[in-house]
């Protein structure tokens, strides 16, 4: 890695941090109902919203309601997703006449956007309508990422009431969540991509004859090019900023029309993370003892910035094998260097390196290079990010709830240790928070493990391996870590879009989902019942750099004693025999 | 007689012998199903087992003999858990059987009417129930536990509490209790019989003793779910292994898939079996800790809820204080001088037999050299105090009349002479008065001569004793019925947080719900029945064992010294329960990092070559590898039964520096440990030529 390497990993680094103060204050007085500037001057739509949907925004639910309220609204929205596509012929805005999508990939499809994790086994400009991409799609990319965020600040309220069955109205979170949060930053970032080059059409492809012709698959002369279009920019600033990651066209942010500049390259990648960062404010604010916010913040950035460092560091050393071909893979003025196998030219080892890292860390999956051609430990990395459960930022609400259940695990644990029963903003965490929170860290692993060890037995698994050996073994693993924490990304090299995969995935997505949707409800609910406990000096402080490191050592050691197997025999025993043999 | 609190070594020949036959006993799938980690063992033991026959038939997906050395080790994980439990239940079971002992069914005079003197019939104890009236007479046993409605006697509580000085059990007031098993040593008592059979005093402290009624605490229940956590993970971390480990020897093209064997030792290996195995050992020795300290816990609950009290409510006499107040300085009124005061108070104070009286003797003694003189030749005649007057004194012939008492009652007898209260004197009795001490105004004949300050001594080193408290983070609060002056004075002495001044039951209990209301443990001592409602509503009671049978069933704690101060030793003791169990889970999870690095290479070398890489301990073999990880899992259990059983050290500091020692320890410790450990096992194997 050079200096360059450093400098804009930093900056990115810095500019999150930045950022997330004032949109995290922001936000906390939107949920709070403090006075925000938007929320004074658009109280009359929110208010208008309510009436025409005949909901008491002053009725507060207890947990049960809340989760019900949210599972209903979720399943009408797969539903509807799901009934879009299969009539998308017969719908308005499909100026190319795409056909009907097939049962189990709009099954698969539909599930994927409802849980905000936009796995894709599907290309966009060859299989969905303007009308699918935007009234299915792009409205399912805001309301999944408000119903995480809507559940997180149901988590908040948990711990900052007290003696209280409630813990908000799920209509109103969810409301304010979209209409003063996510519409109004993702019309900004539409209209600044649109300057960058993003395109925002209702026109059709269009055909553009090539300066050189080419040869196709079969041999045949080929003197066009089709160039896609349609609507991109309003549903990649959502995709971004919503941890959704769903790309408008197949190569996703890799796509020149997706992702033209380097400017539009930071600019998304900063919306991957923005909003997960952000919470972390807005969680300190809300239970008003901001360190406790900074901690949580503190806590991702320790494992997230070795992460990207070391994903850098392999894809910039390059691939041995061709080292000992003679094959030149240092930086230089002339070229990136490193591996640039499945990396756009535009962006390089580092923009791409960072990108990988950041879209897994967050449960976004939107890709700018192809991870299935990273170096083994490359892509070690942005597996392993989602294998932790994709609390290091996470989806927008949901990895910070997520990272509560790991909270409370290390608070019980360091509780023992210092031999009182656990607290945790002065709520006890007694069995019932244990059981749930373990439901949480529970979930995603027995997923993402049965999930890979089916596939690699049985032949409607191992037909889809387009790689063999031990890179195919990573490529199925890729698949169920992404698809088992609501990430989204693919490593490619898998075809996914079968019969098998797509039931598969889709299950895995919707239990990693609404599996930890619940029990995070449930322990609001719980939480809400309790007594704060005053602080004295036998509290354990959990905003210390000793309380963080702990955080961080449990997060890690059950993250790796979890997957080393899985790890050993895909990509390490792969860079093993890469560097060794 | 037998002494609760003779402390046994840890490892008793007498305890162990029981024990190793209690541990195989316990193998017992009903028993390991309570225990789901330790039964997790028991089936893959179990299923290991299977495998050595099969290839002991010649089947065998391993050679025999490795199947075997691992099969048996997974046993010994087994026994090596059952054993911690059982040593900790054999400490209980010996101090149990001694108790036992005192429950002889010895005969009882059952008396036809409540009364002294009326006619009786010797019963068995075991006839006798709740409600019934029985005699006990010199020399007899108390047939069960009463309440005592006539009469006094010394008693005999040895049995009971290992303190073998007699004790003065009387009707009314609180010392009416008297114990089933305890010995009436003279004079005789009439005894309301307050419990059944089975249910009475020494009946619960042998069932908790035994562990018969151990229920699980609710820290421990959490924990619980935990490590069955750790291990579901764990379990199917293992299981994967086995389609993953088919692939990869079908893609590699070479190699054999990973062994039943092998996984199992594997996931014996992973999952917490040294935090599981020692849990039951760990929770029984926290009881028998508090046992040691001569407390009878009614549940494990209460032992836990001990180490979380964040307030205590201490009464203020006989535990802040000492039970008395003493003369501390003379201080005379205008134109006296001290001797002369300090004479006046010393003879008005000669046959003032209350300890106040004989604190001032010694004061005028030691400070100014008066000699204590005998009433007799003096010809003095002494005024004993009474209510009405609140003044005592002596007549000294007919020269002189001397009087000391309350400012107020002094103030009214030398006007009534005639004379004056000098003004200079109030300021200084105010003055005393709001240090915490009490004005006891000297007067002869109608002069006022001075006044004397008594003062509340607060016990030595008590104050360091809150300081450590206010360490751990736990508030102390002194009850007395002092005026709030003097309170406020002994309390800021004695270096305590608060006080309640002028309490009554009724202000308690206020208090102590005030506190639980703002999301507080609260924990207190008493002995009265006008403690008992405030007892029953605190969260740790601890009843003192001198105290009313009311107070004792209030407590969820009973203390047999009657050592009010103890409470600082419960919450030790809880504590210690809990950081010994948090310790113990992270340096079992924390062993299973070199566990990966001990079995992963070993099991997978022969499909990647590669991965021989991971074997940075390099460990000889394959199999001295997997069998060595599997050894150190079964004998770390061993090693740390003692750890276990006398429980983690604590020391009362700051819950942050309290966190960074032990993860350190046994966090940090965890990690390295089993590094050389695993590697010392893999050479001595070699060494021995056991493996291959």
């Amino acid at each position: 890695m050079n200096w360059n390497s450093f400098i804009q990993s930093f900056i990115f680094i810095l500019v999150i941090v930045i950022l997330a103060k004032p949109l995290g204050i922001y936000m906390a007085r939107i949920y709070i109902g403090k006075k925000a500037g938007l929320n004074v001057w658009f109280a009359p739509v929110e208010r208008w919203t309510y009436k025409l949907s005949g909901i008491d925004p002053k009725r507060e639910m207890p947990w049960k309601q809340y989760a019900i309220s949210a599972m209903i609204f979720n399943i009408i929205g797969l539903v509807a997703v799901y009934a879009i596509q299969r009539f998308q012929s017969h719908l308005p805005l499909n100026p190319m006449s795409m056909p009907p999508v097939a049962p189990d990939l709009s099954f698969n499809t539909a599930v994927s956007f409802a849980t905000n994790t936009n796995w894709q086994s599907y290309g966009g400009e060859s299989t969905l309508s303007y009308f699918t991409q935007m009234i299915a799609l792009t409205v399912q990319n805001f309301v999944s990422a408000a119903t995480g965020m809507a559940v997180l600040v149901a988590v908040i309220r948990g711990f900052i009431q007290k003696q209280t069955e409630t813990i908000g109205n799920f209509w109103v979170d969810l409301v304010r969540s979209t209409l003063y949060i996510l519409l109004p930053l993702a019309i900004i970032l539409s209209v600044v991509l649109v300057s960058q080059g993003v395109v925002q059409t209702f026109v059709p492809s269009v055909k553009a004859t090539l300066v050189q012709s080419t040869k196709d698959a079969a041999g045949k002369e080929v003197l066009e090019q089709i160039i896609a279009l349609g609507p991109a920019a309003s549903q990649i600033a959502i995709k971004q900023l919503g941890t959704n990651g769903g790309g408008f066209f197949n190569v996703n942010s890799a796509h020149p029309l997706e992702n033209p500049t380097p400017l539009s390259n930071f600019l998304e990648v900063i919306s991957i993370i923005l909003i997960s960062a952000a919470l972390c404010y807005t969680y300190g604010y809300m239970v008003k003892d901001r360190r406790q916010g900074w901690a949580i913040l503190a806590a991702m950035l320790i494992i997230f910035i070795p992460c990207l460092l070391i994903c850098m560091h392999f894809e910039q050393a390059g691939n041995p094998i061709l080292n000992k071909l003679g094959v030149d893979q240092h930086s230089s003025i002339l070229q990136p260097g490193g591996n640039m196998e499945g990396k756009e030219a535009r962006f390089g080892i580092t923009n791409s390196a960072i990108w990988a890292a950041t879209t897994t860390a967050a449960s976004n999956g939107s890709v700018n290079s192809m991870h299935d051609s990273y170096m083994p430990l490359g892509g070690l990395i942005p597996m392993w990010l989602m294998q932790l459960g994709e609390i290091i930022f996470g989806g927008v609400g949901s990895g910070l709830y997520g990272m509560v259940a790991f909270i409370i695990i290390a608070v019980f644990i360091a509780g023992l240790m210092i031999g009182r029963t656990p607290e945790y903003l002065g709520k006890k965490i007694e069995a019932y928070e244990m059981k749930m929170a373990s439901l949480m860290i529970l979930i995603p692993p027995i997923l993402v493990l049965a999930g890979t060890a089916i596939s690699v037995i049985i032949p409607a698994g191992t037909s889809s391996i387009l790689n063999p050996g031990t890179h195919g073994f990573s490529e199925i693993l890729y698949a169920f870590s992404s698809a088992s924490n609501n990430n989204g990304s693919a490593f490619a090299g898998l075809t996914t879009n079968t019969l098998f995969y797509n039931v598969a995935q889709g299950l895995a997505m919707f239990f990693a989902r609404y599996w930890l949707l619940i029990p995070a409800l449930a322990i609001a609910g719980s939480l809400s019942k309790k007594k704060i406990v005053p602080v004295s000096q036998g509290t354990l402080p959990t905003h210390t750099p000793l309380f963080i490191i702990f955080l961080v050592m449990v997060i890690l050691i059950v993250g790796a004693l979890t997957f080393f197997p899985a790890l050993a025999l895909g990509p390490i025993v792969e860079h093993l025999m890469m560097y060794h043999i | 007689m037998i002494k609760l609190h003779k402390s046994k070594s840890l490892f008793e020949p007498s305890i162990i012998g029981p024990a190793i036959i209690d541990s195989l006993k316990k193998l017992d799938p009903r028993h390991q199903f309570k225990n789901p980690v330790m039964f997790v063992v028991l089936v893959v033991s179990i299923l290991t087992t299977g495998l050595w026959i099969q290839a002991m038939l010649g089947h065998g997906e391993a050679p025999a003999s490795f199947i075997l050395a691992i099969t048996l080790w997974l046993w010994f994980t087994l026994v090596f858990a059952n054993f911690s439990e059982a040593m900790a239940e054999g400490r209980g079971k010996a101090q149990a059987a001694s108790l036992k002992k005192a429950r002889r069914d010895t005969p009882a005079k059952k008396l036809s009417k409540p009364q002294y003197g009326s006619i009786h019939e010797t019963v068995p104890a075991t006839t006798l129930r709740k409600g019934d009236v029985v005699l006990v007479e010199t020399g007899d046993f108390v047939p069960m536990d009463g309440e005592i409605i006539e009469g006094v006697a010394s008693v005999d509580e040895s049995a009971i509490t290992g303190e073998s000085a007699p004790v003065i059990r009387e009707a009314g007031g609180d010392r009416s209790a008297v114990t089933g098993g305890t010995r009436v040593l003279s004079d005789w008592i009439v005894i309301r019989i307050s419990s059944n059979p089975g249910e009475t005093f020494l009946d619960r402290m042998i069932a908790m003793i035994e562990g018969a009624k151990r229920q699980k605490t609710p820290n421990e229940i959490a924990l619980s779910i935990l490590l069955a956590v750790f291990t579901i993970i764990f379990l199917l971390a293992a299981v994967t292994l086995l389609p993953f480990s088919i692939y990869s020897v079908i893609s590699a093209g070479h190699g054999i898939p990973i062994t039943v064997t092998v996984l199992a030792a594997l996931l014996v290996c992973l999952i917490p079996t040294t935090i599981g195995g020692l849990l039951p050992a760990i929770g029984i020795a926290g009881m028998d800790r508090m046992i040691q300290a001569n407390v009878i816990a009614t549940s494990g609950r209460a032992v836990e809820a001990a180490g979380d009290v964040d307030v205590l409510l201490l009464d203020k006499t006989g535990t802040i204080t000492l039970g008395n107040r003493q003369a501390v300085a003379f201080i005379p009124a205008e134109g006296v001088t001290v001797k002369i005061l300090a004479d006046a108070a010393q003879i008005s104070s000669l046959s003032d037999e209350t300890p106040e009286g004989r604190s001032i003797v010694v004061l005028a003694k030691e400070k100014y050299g008066i000699r204590e003189r005998h009433i007799h030749e003096l010809d003095a005649k002494f005024i004993p105090f009474t209510a009405q007057t609140r003044m005592s004194g002596v007549d000294l012939g007919n020269c002189c009349q001397i009087r000391k008492g309350a400012a107020d009652a002094i103030e009214d007898y030398v006007k009534k002479l005639g004379g004056s209260f000098p003004e200079d004197l109030k300021a200084n009795i105010t003055s005393i008065a709001k240090s915490g001490g009490t004005p006891l105004v000297v007067a002869e004949n109608e002069h006022v001569l001075g006044v004397i300050q008594l003062k509340d001594i607060v016990k030595g080193g008590i104050k360091e004793r809150f300081a450590e408290l206010r360490r751990m983070g736990i508030k102390t609060v002194m009850i007395t019925g002092d005026n709030p002056l003097t309170a406020a004075a002994i309390a800021a002495e004695a270096g305590m947080d608060d006080f309640l001044a002028k309490a009554t039951p009724e202000t308690k209990l206020k208090l102590i719900r005030e506190m639980q209301e703002g999301g507080r443990l609260v924990a207190m001592t008493g002995d009265g029945t006008n403690d008992a409602p405030a007892l029953a509503q605190a969260d740790v009671a601890v009843a003192m064992n001198t105290g009313t049978q009311a107070a004792k069933e209030a407590g969820n704690l009973i203390d047999l010294d009657s050592n009010p101060t103890k409470l600082i030793e419960i919450v030790e003791i809880g504590k210690q329960l809990l950081i010994t169990r948090g310790s113990l889970t992270t340096f079992s999870i924390a062993n299973d990092v070199s566990k990966y690095f001990a079995i992963i290479p070993a099991a997978f070398v022969g499909t990647y070559p590669a991965l021989k890489a991971l074997n940075i301990m390099h460990l000889a073999t394959p199999e001295s590898a997997v069998l060595s990880a599997v050894i150190f899992n079964a004998i770390i259990i061993i090693l740390l039964i003692p750890l276990a059983l006398r429980g983690v050290p604590y020391r009362p500091t700051k819950a942050s520096r309290l966190l960074r020692d032990n993860l350190l320890i046994y966090g940090v410790g965890g990690i390295i440990a089993p590094f050389i450990g695993i590697k010392l096992i893999d050479m001595m194997l070699v060494t021995l030529h056991l493996v291959k």
